[in-house]
């Protein structure tokens, strides 16, 4: 429960700004909580006299120290390991150096092992590989079920998940089953008094949380593409392969893929969420035939193709490109966007991004208030020549 | 067959829907005091999540006569305005989870809360929740209930194609386009994100006979359940610290130049900066 100390109350209004939830408010000079408080605690860290105070409720729990490793679900598609398990892998280094525990990964699918060896040359410590016909294909039954097992058998510290479509829908059923806390979409991760301290952006990207989960372990976070960096290949290929033997079952799954269906204009395209660089679209590039400028812009750059909401709703670019609160949320390193306007809605979805170019022919366009670089001018001429000038730069270097 | 949404067949059996929302507020509307790099709260309006309306709305596009769609939510005695606004779009009935024993729940205490609730409730077909809270973001709550429950989950949903007796069939996102799945009931499905992300009101007529409809709030003392496993007793994350993030440097923006100087500018700021 949250509580205000009447005696050391000055009334001075601090925690009624810093409240984000606006739960507070000054009566008679005294701060007083109101219903909207989730407890979370930004009024105590800005209030001077420490007059508020959280009581939380400590649980009785298992010895935590029984827990060690910092662990990785990888992820596989098609046949390759997505960048975002190397990603991963390269901050789950960092943490199990910092603790001096093992960096593990845990391998899912079917004939995985010949991935191991991309792991174990990245520093790996440690690959646990649960390897069945059965766990060709992503099915949330199968998958959580044999995690939670190994969950439980090997008692690892923490367990980072890519916050992919896949990973967001099984690290919150792993979480529930177990009885774990779960952070979703961490962008920061460290070590704080030997707990993981984990960083993620809420309120659409309008204010930043530092979440710790001090009672249960593991302690489980998904991570989103395109954050961390790739553990560097090292060279050494030592790491110690560790088989599960796992029964799967397909005949009781109650949810069947009938059907898969790539995204008919892009399939040789990049997903929008794993790729480190984007060149997106709106509105204001006209028409279906010029999306091609952006996907010759694109090319170069050897990027993937967005889109906000309204080019898709035009029908010039497939659903699965959209960038926004409606589509992905990305975070490339160089987020370029040609004719978008920059609404609320798809600002939320690509603010993160390291570099963001806007090129707009509007110079009041919102996007150019978050933009690094910004062109005003008319797409049609601005792209061939920015793609063919960085076509020719590019192959300078 | 129970029902075809191409054919619109009828069939006897009736089935109970159930739609988790939250009463957020509305992060468009949210600005940064630009001197102190923190959030100002004053004038943002409390909504219905948009995601939640769409769910919402999936429910009652394949509804049938003689179904009944139920919305829940946990939250503050306010919440009731977002629930009254569900009412008037179509749901039949509403439950407000509502005790200060549930405040400071995360993922887990608050999906935890809503299970208990829907335990309550009892035998249910289908439960929707929305792709995410657009405070939160974090699209666990769902996935986190239908382990509690022990039912299957289809997340990322974009529609529900057709319903039958004992088994749905949606089309679900995909990273590089969708898929077409078959699940047994009962179910729980998270996403469905229309083209259109433009949240509607019901009209006026509809929110008065919203007022009239079953409306219940309940505590903690009628969920039953471990109060160990409520609010912030019951969760499992610590928030401890909340903050701006930092603002975005100022960025150079190159106007009232020809598209050749332009493009040159950009290339030599690039190549200057190191971006390329």
């Amino acid at each position: 429960m949250i509580s205000v100390d009447k005696e050391k109350c000055t009334g001075c209004g601090l925690c009624e700004k810093a409240c984000p939830f606006g739960a507070i408010l000054i009566v008679d000079k005294i701060a007083v909580i109101g219903d909207e408080c989730t407890l979370c605690g930004a009024c105590v860290d800005k209030c001077n006299v420490e007059a508020i105070t959280i009581q939380r409720k400590k649980r009785k729990d298992v010895d935590l120290t029984l827990y060690q490793g910092v662990w990785i679900v990888a992820e596989i598609k098609d046949g390759k390991v997505r960048n975002v398990s190397f990603e991963l892998l390269g901050k789950a280094i960092e943490l199990a150096d910092e603790l001096k525990q093992k960096t593990c990964v845990l391998l899912l699918g079917d004939n995985v092992k010949k991935f191991s060896q991309y792991f174990s040359s990245r520093g790996a410590n440690k690959i646990y590989l649960a390897e069945h016909e059965a766990l060709k294909d992503y099915y949330t039954e199968t998958y959580s079920s044999v995690i939670t097992g190994i969950i439980s058998k090997y008692k690892p510290n923490i367990v980072l998940y890519p916050a992919t479509i896949n990973g967001r829908d099984l690290a919150p059923r792993v979480a529930a089953t177990l009885e774990l806390g779960l952070t979703a979409d961490c962008t920061g991760l460290s070590i704080r008094d030997g707990l993981l301290l984990q960083t993620r952006p809420a309120f659409g990207g309008n204010i930043m949380a530092d979440i710790i989960c001090p009672v249960t372990r593991p302690q489980m976070a998904t991570v989103r593409p395109n954050v961390m960096e790739m553990a560097a290949i090292q060279g050494n290929n030592n790491a110690e392969i560790i088989d599960v033997p796992v029964k799967v079952d397909l005949q009781g799954l109650k949810v069947k893929t009938k059907e898969v269906i790539r995204g008919a204009a892009f399939e040789c395209g990049i997903p929008v969420c794993e790729a480190d660089t984007i060149v997106s679209g709106g509105r204001g590039v006209g028409s279906k035939e010029n999306f091609k400028l952006i996907e010759g812009l694109a090319n170069v750059l050897n990027a993937a193709v967005g889109a906000s909401r309204a080019a898709v709703d035009l029908g010039w670019i497939p659903k699965s490109q959209q960038v926004g609160q409606s589509g992905n949320t990305v975070s490339p390193k160089i987020y370029i966007a040609c004719g978008i306007s920059g609404t609320i809605q798809h600002l939320v979805g690509m603010k993160s991004s390291d570099i963001i170019i806007a090129i707009n022919k509007d110079p009041d366009a919102p996007i150019f208030n978050v933009a690094n670089y910004g062109i005003v001018g008319d797409l049609c001429e601005v792209i061939p020549l920015l793609t063919e000038a960085l076509k020719k730069k590019l192959s300078e270097n | 067959m129970r029902l075809n949404l191409e054919s619109h067949l009828n069939f006897d059996e009736t089935m109970k829907f159930i739609v988790c929302v939250k009463q957020v507020p509305d992060t468009t509307e949210v600005k940064i005091d630009p001197e102190t790099n923190t959030l100002i709260r004053e004038g943002v309006p409390s909504i219905l999540n948009p995601f939640d309306q769409f769910a919402l709305e999936e429910a009652i596009k394949i509804r049938q006569e003689g179904d009944e769609i139920i919305v829940i939510s946990m939250g503050p005695p306010q919440a009731k305005k977002a629930l009254l606004k569900c009412l008037a779009l179509g749901a039949d009935k509403a439950i407000l989870l509502s005790d200060r024993a549930f405040a400071g729940a995360d993922t887990w205490a608050t999906s935890y809360t809503l299970t208990q609730c829907i335990k309550k409730i009892g035998d249910f077909n289908i439960i929707f929740c929305g792709l995410q809270a657009i405070d939160g973001d974090t699209a666990q709550v769902g996935p986190e209930i239908a382990a509690q429950l022990g039912i299957p989950q289809v997340t990322h949903c974009e529609s529900v194609e057709k319903l039958e007796d004992k088994k749905l069939t949606a089309k679900v996102q995909t990273d590089d386009g969708y898929k077409i799945v078959e699940t047994r009931l009962p179910v729980l499905i998270t996403g469905i994100t229309p083209s259109f992300f433009e949240p509607t009101n019901p009209p006026m007529m509809s929110i008065m006979k919203a007022n009239k409809k079953p409306f219940s709030t309940w505590g903690a003392e009628e969920l039953g359940g471990s109060k160990d496993n409520y609010g912030l007793n019951g969760s499992l994350t610590e928030v401890i610290k909340v903050y701006s993030p930092p603002a975005r440097e100022q960025g150079v923006v190159i106007k009232e130049e020809t598209a050749e100087t332009a493009v040159q500018k950009l290339i030599d700021l690039l190549s200057k900066d190191k971006v390329i």
